[in-house]
């Protein structure tokens, strides 16, 4: 190596003949290959783009030569510096390139382990689907309506067109509210919100009214004393049975798919007249499609229309009422009723947040 | 009510006779459920009517078997006798006859010994046969077989192997004269028929009688009516005993009629045991029988005196105070001053159109009786009938109203079976007190079914309709042009009052399948409430975080609330109370959700669940302060606005609440590390869920209240109004009611929860804030909701979170202290913050917690 001190030879640098810049780039290409990684690359990049490497050592020398040399030997050292750079940020691109998969594969987790740190809960079924039916008439231009569970015997009887006598007011039918005059009991149904929406609302009516209800049933796969109502009442000018009737079919067709229908059988019910049951036609029944009994409807009894003040002459209308415990139960085959009271999670659970 | 079809269509004119199917669906189609179709199960091979002979009594078994010779036709050895006819119409032939006189050129009888386990028939009864080959319903095949050391040639049936009845407890025997042994009993019997089990709507009392279901029968089907009914009733020469109705309104008519000299032992015929049987009655006497017969075939139930046992003249009026019967069952009963009674000169002698009485009852040896046919008023005896706990199938009819035209054509049909198989005498009196009152006419225009289905119909039919249910019916032309159709009902319809009565009879009769389907147009609607759609985001927020839904019952007992530790004061005792509970001890609603979620959550830890989280919206029971009498509204008008009012206000108080119990973990213990138990905190957070969905900000008050753990329960409040509690429940509360450690729950009143219109809308600044963090030493008595709400007050509008990441109690803070270590971001709205800025809100913040706390910062 030429020091500061070398004595002056214009015409012979040996750093910056060609062959020697030639095999200073091509040891640091080999140096830099050999590198197995970026640690390596980086512990031999000092060597052969420091400043003590070869080039940069050879570029001080420049100075040395003749004027008229130092372009030329300027533009070699160049080239050669460029070379190593290039082969350097090559080899360096690669080197993390590897690294980064490696990185990313040693990072890889077992993407079946189960996450259930805070599981999530479910909406019972009986309130989802009281809260769908309300949608599908919501849709239709109807309101939910609601009353409350211990009622008077006036609107859950008396304005419904029930006799004083009626079978249905007997303790062995209807809980009563203590003591025995009170004139309170436990809605049998929920048509007492028929009244209430009758006398509260403005007139025409159009409405649903989901609700809890109870009778002195005891418990059993088919039965509970404590159980849900949806029931449906319009009243306007002009209401036929035949508005009932396509009411129900759309009714059905919402919840049971478009092949489904509603079917007619005469039938008694203090609160309407002319009255019916009605059955639905269920595709997915078990054991092949057909007619399951969904529930009863009628025709407004006049008698109920002028307990709250209309005047059954100008104004008709239709009410009609389902069981949800029975509705799910055909609906998503519930064997057994009591499932669907006594709050085990494992029942509740699977169906999520929806109906 | 259960009928055979071959009962029904004999009064029906048919040109051909429709199958027990179509005959359903036309019940059906009219209102009239049916629930069973039961074909009578054929018998096939030979069963025929045998005549025993002789009885062999067995012994030596464990019970007492029979070895009969039954006589069972003729023998068909010699064919040129076996073909005779035995001259013996009246089965009445020896007794003890054997196949000895064959070859004599009249016919042998042909008997067979056959080994019976019943001991309800003698030598000489008719009873019938299944011979070898022969097989009864339910492929019960029959062949001679050896059993009890004899061959037996075949069986003797009881009713109920027969398939034409449920009696059992012996064989049938048949009435004698019934037919020669060897008739083919399957003719005879009538086993070639179908029982239809019917339950007509309470409304048509007609149709419990095969009168009634024939009519309907006859709409449906559009033909003739035979009505069983329509017999010559010819006058009465003078009375029979006099009667007199104190209480018309009770019984509207009475009418007696009187059979002598009849032979109490008569058998009753087998048509008439043989329908009794088919619909469920079992055959007592001739007398009873034909009584029960007239009752299911007319309607009108019948009740049979023993005339002997009947002193002085007849009264019908409410019973007195203390007044007392003994009834056919036996029973004395205590009257009530609303039983109708029958007396006659010792008093009462029948609970009338309930239960005879014991003294005048007919017996097996009553050859002189009185027959009653009346009217009683239907709610009366539907309460009488609930009073003692008596229901019976004449109470059954008479509570759903019975013709009143009815008594004398029924006694009339029942004297002359008597007569006729009883070889009874009529009395030629006869007493018919009372009146028939008759339905005032009801008037509509003709076209007001047209209007209530939406259906045009055809010409006249509303008219053609009403005259076949019985109506008379005129169509008139009303002043104003309108055609009006007057129809006065029939007597046995006490259900047809106004238009929509008439309306439904022509709709129903049209068939309802002729109404199409049309959606009417309702007005635009306002969608969910505010209310309603909060609660369903309250029960959805609750969901996603974990809790699931349960829907418990809300009775409950006092046992509960003292296992909630309430004080014997606590206003949450005071319950509304249920008057007749399923369950005696469980005859309270709930002021509380929580003893039905609890019940809810150890039911589910009693199956094996550990980690349970569950929530229940619903309504809860607070009797109000003052009790206020339901006033008696009447319904023909509206009610007047004080009358809604007081109607209203006599109902308790029935707000919504939410509530979640909690316990085992809230968050797991997994692969990822530990998991967290349930806590107070997850309770609080719950309602704070719930208050997030309604957009109201709760604040927690540390209080006690039962049954919460008195450390570890907040009072939550909307500004200063509490709206229920969270934390974690009492130990003795939770060992009382077998509940996992540590279980918390939550319960909010939702309907306290304010209703907020428009949720604030934040202004968000694009600036980057400035964090700061301080660390105070406070009293460990002081809320750390209460420092951060001074932090967040001094802080200024520059101060847009604090939050508190740590709390640290040690040696470092000393005794009685802890640090609460706040993170606090600063930002402006129109500038990027200096730390210079922020540092002085930070510290204006803190200044306040050292005044109001004696704060200070943390080293």
């Amino acid at each position: 190596m030429s020091g500061a001190n070398d004595p002056y030879d214009p015409k012979e640098v040996a750093a910056l003949a060609p062959e020697t810049l030639r095999a200073a780039v091509d040891q640091a290409v080999q140096a830099f290959t050999a590198a197995a990684d970026l640690d390596e690359l980086a512990a031999v990049k000092p060597a052969h783009l420091g400043d003590r490497s070869p080039l940069l050592t050879a570029r001080r020398e420049i100075g040395a030569l003749p004027p008229a040399a130092r372009a030329e030997a300027g533009k070699r050292v160049n080239e050669a510096q460029s070379a190593v750079r290039e082969a350097f940020a090559t080899r360096q691109a690669q080197l993390q390139v590897e690294r980064d998969q490696r990185v990313l594969r040693e990072e890889a987790v077992d993407v079946t382990l189960p996450w259930d740190r805070v599981p999530r809960g479910a909406r019972h079924p009986m309130t989802t689907l009281a809260e769908r039916i309300a949608d599908v008439f919501v849709g239709m231009g109807y309101e939910v309506a609601e009353g409350p569970e211990v009622e008077t015997e006036w609107f859950n009887f008396d304005a419904l067109n029930f006799a004083k006598d009626h079978p249905a007011r007997t303790t062995s039918d209807t809980f009563y509210v203590a003591p025995a005059d009170s004139g309170l009991v436990l809605r049998t149904h929920t048509s007492p919100v028929q009244i209430r929406s009758l006398l509260e609302r403005e007139l025409p009516v159009y409405v649903v009214c989901p609700g809890r209800t109870f009778r002195t049933d005891e418990l059993d796969s088919t039965h509970t004393p404590v159980f849900h109502q949806v029931e449906g009442l319009t009243v306007d000018k002009g209401i036929t049975m035949a508005h009932m009737k396509g009411t129900l079919d759309a009714f059905a067709r919402a919840m049971f798919g478009p092949d489904s229908r509603t079917r007619l059988r005469p039938h008694f019910f203090p609160f309407v007249e002319p009255g019916a049951e009605v059955d639905v036609w269920f595709p997915e029944k078990k054991g092949g499609a057909g007619w399951v009994e969904w529930g009863g409807c009628g025709m407004v009894h006049p008698n109920v229309l002028r307990a709250c003040g209309v005047d059954p002459e100008v104004y008709s209308g239709f009410a009609f009422g389902m069981g949800l415990e029975r509705t799910l139960q055909f609906r998503n085959g519930i064997p057994d009723m009591r499932d669907m009271i006594e709050g085990d999670v494992r029942f509740t659970l699977p169906f999520g947040t929806e109906a | 009510m259960r009928i055979p079809v071959t009962w029904l269509t004999e009064h029906l004119e048919l040109d051909e006779v429709p199958t027990p199917e179509q005959l359903a669906d036309a019940f059906v189609r009219v209102g009239i459920e049916v629930d069973d179709i039961r074909p009578l199960n054929a018998v096939t091979g030979p069963l025929v009517v045998g005549r025993v002979v002789r009885i062999e009594e067995l012994t030596g078994f464990k019970k007492p078997i029979r070895y009969c010779q039954v006589e069972v036709g003729v023998l068909a050895a010699d064919a040129a006798t076996s073909s005779t006819e035995i001259d013996d119409p009246e089965g009445m032939g020896l007794t003890g006859g054997t196949a000895a006189t064959a070859g004599t050129g009249e016919a042998a009888p042909d008997v067979r010994g056959i080994i019976c386990g019943a001991t309800n028939f003698a030598e000489g009864d008719l009873i019938v046969a299944a011979l070898p080959g022969a097989v009864l319903p339910g492929g019960f095949a029959i062949s001679a077989r050896k059993t009890y050391g004899h061959v037996s040639n075949g069986m003797i049936c009881s009713a109920k192997e027969l398939g034409i009845g449920d009696d059992h407890s012996g064989i049938l025997v048949l009435p004698p004269g019934t037919a020669a042994p060897g008739t083919d009993a399957v003719d005879l019997l009538g086993l070639d028929d179908t029982v239809l089990e019917v339950t007509p709507t309470p409304d048509r009392g007609f149709c419990f009688s095969v009168r009634g279901l024939a009519r309907e029968l006859a709409c449906a089907l559009d033909v003739p009516l035979i009505d069983p009914a329509m017999l010559e009733v010819p006058p009465g020469e003078g009375e029979v005993v006099p009667v007199h109705i104190e209480d018309e309104q009770a019984c509207s008519r009475f009418v007696l009629r009187r059979v002598t000299d009849l032979d109490a032992t008569a058998p009753t015929p087998w048509f008439i045991r043989r329908r009794l049987m088919l619909a469920g009655i079992r055959s007592i006497s001739l007398a009873v029988d034909v009584t029960n017969y007239v009752m299911l075939e007319l309607g009108q139930p019948l009740h049979a005196f023993d005339a002997g046992s009947v002193k002085g003249s007849l009264v019908v009026r409410r019973a007195r105070p203390g007044e007392k019967l003994t009834t056919l069952d036996d029973v004395q009963r205590e009257l009530a001053s609303d039983d109708i009674v029958i007396c006659d000169d010792t008093g009462p002698i029948s609970l009338a159109g309930i239960m005879g009485g014991a003294s005048t009852e007919i017996s097996d040896t009553s050859t002189d009786v009185l027959l009653e046919a009346a009217h009683w008023d239907p709610a009366s005896i539907s309460r009488g009938v609930r009073r003692h706990k008596l229901p019976s199938e004449a109470a059954r009819r008479f509570e759903r109203f019975t013709d009143p035209a009815l008594p004398p054509a029924a006694l009339e049909r029942a004297a002359r079976l008597l007569r006729e198989y009883g070889e009874g005498r009529i009395h030629p009196g006869r007493t018919d007190v009372g009146r028939v009152s008759l339905f005032p006419p009801v008037s509509m225009p003709i076209d007001l079914p047209d209007k209530v289905a939406g259906v045009r119909y055809a010409r006249g039919v509303t008219a053609r309709r009403l005259q076949q249910i019985g109506c008379a019916v005129e169509v008139t032309t009303s002043d104003s042009g309108v055609t009006m159709v007057t129809a006065t009902p029939p007597t046995w319809r006490s259900d047809l009052r106004q238009p929509a009565d008439l309306v439904e009879e022509v709709l129903r009769l049209e068939g309802y399948d002729s109404i199409p389907s049309v959606l009417p147009t309702a007005p635009a609607g306002r969608g969910l409430t505010e209310v309603q759609r909060r609660r369903r985001t309250v029960a959805r927020a609750l969901a996603e975080a974990g809790y699931v839904e349960v829907l418990p019952f809300p009775f409950t007992s006092p046992a509960t609330w003292d296992a909630f530790g309430f004080a014997p004061d606590d206003v949450r005792r005071n319950t509304v109370k249920v008057l007749n509970p399923l369950e005696s001890e469980r005859d309270e609603l709930a002021t509380t959700l929580l003893p039905g979620l609890l019940e809810s959550l150890q039911r589910n830890v009693s199956r094996g669940q550990r980690d349970v989280a569950l929530f229940h919206v619903g309504q809860v029971t607070l009797p109000s302060a003052t009790q206020v009498p339901v006033p008696d509204v009447p319904v023909a008008t509206r009610p007047s606005d004080a009358e809604l009012s007081s109607l209203l206000a006599a109902l308790p108080r029935q707000p919504l609440h939410v509530a979640v119990v909690l316990a085992g973990q809230r968050q797991r213990t997994g692969w990822w590390g530990k998991g967290e138990p349930a806590s107070w905190a997850d309770a609080v957070q719950a309602a704070k869920i719930v208050a997030e969905a309604y957009g109201v900000e709760l604040r927690a008050v540390a209080v006690e209240c039962a049954p919460w753990h008195p450390g570890r329960c907040a009072e939550l409040r909307v500004g200063d109004w509490p709206v229920g509690h969270a934390g974690e429940l009492h130990p003795k509360v939770v060992e009382a009611l077998g509940l996992p450690r540590r279980t918390c729950a939550m319960e909010l009143d939702l309907d306290a929860l304010p209703l907020r219109d428009n949720r604030p809308v934040p202004l968000v600044s694009p600036f980057p804030p400035v964090l700061l963090d301080v660390a105070l030493v406070v009293d460990a008595a002081v809320p750390a909701a209460d420092v951060a709400a001074v932090l967040r007050g001094a802080g200024g509008d520059l101060l847009e979170e604090v939050r508190l990441f740590d709390v640290y109690t040690g040696e470092q803070v000393g005794a009685g202290k802890r640090s609460l270590a706040y993170s606090m971001r600063f930002r402006a709205l129109d500038r990027t913050l200096t730390v210079e800025e922020a540092t002085a809100s930070r510290d204006a913040a803190v200044a306040a917690a050292t005044e109001r706390f004696g704060a200070t910062l943390r080293g």
